[in-house]
């Protein structure tokens, strides 16, 4: 039965009904549980942002604090994948993986290629990415399109709460690497869940919108953003198929040029920077395998080349607002 | 192929286990001077990295695991694949780049693993595989089954925040692991002794609240002892311990290193410490094995290799449909 939770209570429920079903689950992480060998409370944090509070209680030999050590425990979580385990290793921002980067694509990501396909490392990463706390360059980022850039690695990027207890508990049961993308802007975002285990597929986009004039495509909180120019925009009389990829590895093509076909005209909201990122990716896959469709020179709206700044009123120019889809949106159905 | 054995706790190897030491040292060693041989030709691709020298610590480590165990390796891993029984044969094929190789060719040398052993590799970054190792241990006291993980790396990863983050966080979690530090005096080409900082490597032990144990690494005898209670211990719930083993690599960093940085090292240690001489001296000087069942053991291991290196020429290479098969499990 289906009821109305956050995102994060998403995630939580996620764990729980994974752990509770396959003992092979471990989660591992800074706080995690939080007041390990502290004179207070148990369970005192459940993340930095409360996403795994509860877990240890219930689970107290399988929810790991840890210290501040990310390329020791990311690689440990790695080495416990190939001997069994599923773990859940959380990399608290994804900024940081620039200490751990090395156990994450050169190891797990390489293991199944260089030994042959004999390895099996099912093992999830989760991290919380994204602009929208005023937490500043190292805090922010919007990392996902590295990830998705190596071969070995699977990177899903849930939009809703629906999705985000779906994904992640296909992640936890894949037997490949996952970086599961959580938006830290997204956790309190509340949506109907059904409170029994279910799966979503990777590599299937989520069609969130249906309209046929101009294509939408947009990864993680950008979708939300995209729905709602797409709103502006159906009551000007312009109606956009609004698509979510869901996971930018394995990538739903085929549903973006099946309504690129259809559209002509392609807009690509992403809030990571632009260069190599998701927006000249899906712009290259249109220029690729949709020449003859494109009506329009492809649009896309990201966040400009910069770090992340910290002042609200530079980080509100610099995160991707539905205004500018509107006028992405609007150049892309003017152009003849 | 080395077969396994039972695993042995420390104390006086037994004529059998000695056996099996000599058969090991002498595979890895037979192995290793065959491949510098090889490359020499042109014949093998690639960067390879020779092991030969350090044979008595992946032997007299490796010879208290078994199957529960989990080694991670170093970009100097030939000999730790042998010592934990990976077949050389699909080594050799391995190293030549071939589809019967290992990893099908598409590991080589320096990603050469075979995890049905426990082996998870050898590693082309320096201080990989500590990591790692605390996970195969972690894994391993979950489930209870009294396994350990070990962790070979060199002088050069004894300074990798890597290696330092592992050792710390195998105290922490109170893991059934071993740090094995095969100090060979060079990372590449700069001297241990201007790298590390610390006399020893094994002094750090102290600073991550584990016992570190120095060990003469041409010396079998004394790295099966010091490993034995490493892994005793570990398996028992003592937690981990940094055993630093001290010796000198016989070749150069990578083959074709000319190898200018050294002295006269490596002819003093043939001549005076080779862990072969020294082994087959102490074992026939004692009479506890027949100098002619060693002799036998190099026969049979001169022809093992002979037909490990005719058999990876022969074989075929992998084809272009083995390019983009085995990115994943599924996608």
């Amino acid at each position: 039965m289906a009821r109305t939770i956050s995102y994060r209570e998403a995630i939580n429920e996620a764990l729980a009904q994974e752990m509770a079903r396959d003992e092979r689950v471990i989660v591992m992480g800074e706080d995690n549980s939080g007041g390990t060998g502290a004179p207070g409370e148990d369970d005192a944090w459940g993340g930095p942002l409360g996403v795994t509070k509860g877990l240890h209680t219930r689970f107290p030999d399988r929810v790991l604090d840890t210290p501040i050590s990310e390329s020791a425990f990311v690689g440990a979580a790695i080495g416990a994948a190939t001997a069994g385990m599923r773990p859940v290793a959380e990399l608290m921002f994804i900024d940081f993986m620039g200490v751990c980067f090395d156990q994450i694509y050169n190891q797990a990501a390489k293991f199944r290629y260089m030994f042959g396909g004999k390895a099996v490392t099912p093992v999830t990463i989760r991290t919380m990415y994204g602009a929208g706390l005023r937490a500043a360059a190292q805090h922010s980022q919007a990392l996902y399109p590295m990830f998705t850039h190596i071969p070995g690695l699977k990177v899903a990027l849930p939009a809703t709460p629906y999705d985000a207890k779906g994904l992640l508990i296909q992640a936890i049961r894949d037997d490949d690497p996952v970086i599961f993308c959580e938006h830290k802007a997204m956790y309190d975002t509340t949506g109907e869940v059904p409170e029994e285990s279910y799966t979503i597929p990777f590599g299937e986009a989520n069609v969130a919108r249906e309209g046929g004039d101009v294509t939408i495509v947009a990864f993680g909180r950008m979708v939300s953003v995209a729905l709602e120019a797409a709103e502006t925009l159906g009551a000007a009389g312009i109606e956009c198929d609004v698509i979510d990829p869901r996971t930018t590895s394995p990538l739903d093509a085929d549903t973006i040029l099946e309504s690129v076909e259809e559209t002509g005209r392609l807009v690509v909201v992403d809030e990571a920077t632009p260069r190599c990122g998701m927006a000249a990716d899906i712009a290259a896959l249109a220029a690729r395998e949709a020449f003859g469709a494109l009506r329009a020179p492809v649009q896309t709206v990201t966040a400009p080349h910069t770090p992340v700044p910290f002042a609200d009123t530079l980080e509100d120019l610099y995160i991707p607002d539905a205004q500018k889809v509107v006028n992405a949106v609007k150049a892309a159905k003017e152009y003849t | 192929m080395v077969d396994a054995i039972p695993a042995e706790v420390a104390g006086e190897p037994a004529a059998g286990t000695l056996l099996h030491a000599y058969r090991t040292m002498r595979t890895i060693r037979a192995f290793e001077d065959r491949v510098h041989e090889e490359f020499a030709t042109g014949d093998i691709p690639g960067f390879v990295h020779l092991y030969a020298g350090e044979e008595a610590s992946a032997t007299g480590v490796c010879l208290h695991l078994d199957e529960r165990d989990a080694i991670a390796s170093t970009h100097r891993g030939h000999g730790h694949c042998i010592a934990k029984g990976v077949d050389p044969v699909g080594m050799m094929a391995e190293i030549y780049g071939r589809r019967d190789g290992v990893c099908r060719g598409k590991g080589g040398s320096m990603h050469i693993a075979d995890l049905s052993k426990g082996m998870l590799g050898a590693n082309g970054i320096v201080g990989g595989g500590p990591p790692l190792i605390c996970g195969t241990a972690l894994a391993a006291k979950l489930k209870g089954d009294g396994g350990v993980g070990v962790a070979f790396f060199g002088d050069g990863a004894s300074n990798q925040g890597t290696t330092l983050e592992a050792m710390n966080l195998a105290t922490v979690w109170n893991l059934p692991a071993v740090f094995v530090a095969e100090n060979n005096g060079y990372a590449e080409a700069t001297a241990s002794t201007w790298s590390v900082a610390a006399d020893n490597i094994a002094d750090r032990a102290d600073g991550f609240g584990m016992p570190g144990v120095i060990v003469d690494g041409f010396d079998f005898f004394a790295v099966y002892e010091a490993a034995g209670e490493a892994i005793r211990r570990a398996r028992e719930g003592g937690g981990p311990t940094l055993i630093e083993v001290k010796f000198t690599r016989y070749y150069g960093h990578f083959e074709g290193d000319q190898q200018t940085y050294r002295a006269d090292e490596v002819a003093r240690a043939r001549a005076e410490s080779d862990c072969l001489a020294r082994f087959r001296d102490r074992v026939t000087g004692d009479g506890t094995l027949p100098a002619a069942d060693l002799d036998a053991i190099d026969a049979e291991i001169a022809a093992l290799i002979d037909d490990a290196v005719a058999r990876a020429k022969a074989a075929d290479k992998p084809g272009p449909a083995d390019l983009e098969t085995d990115v994943y499990i599924r996608y």
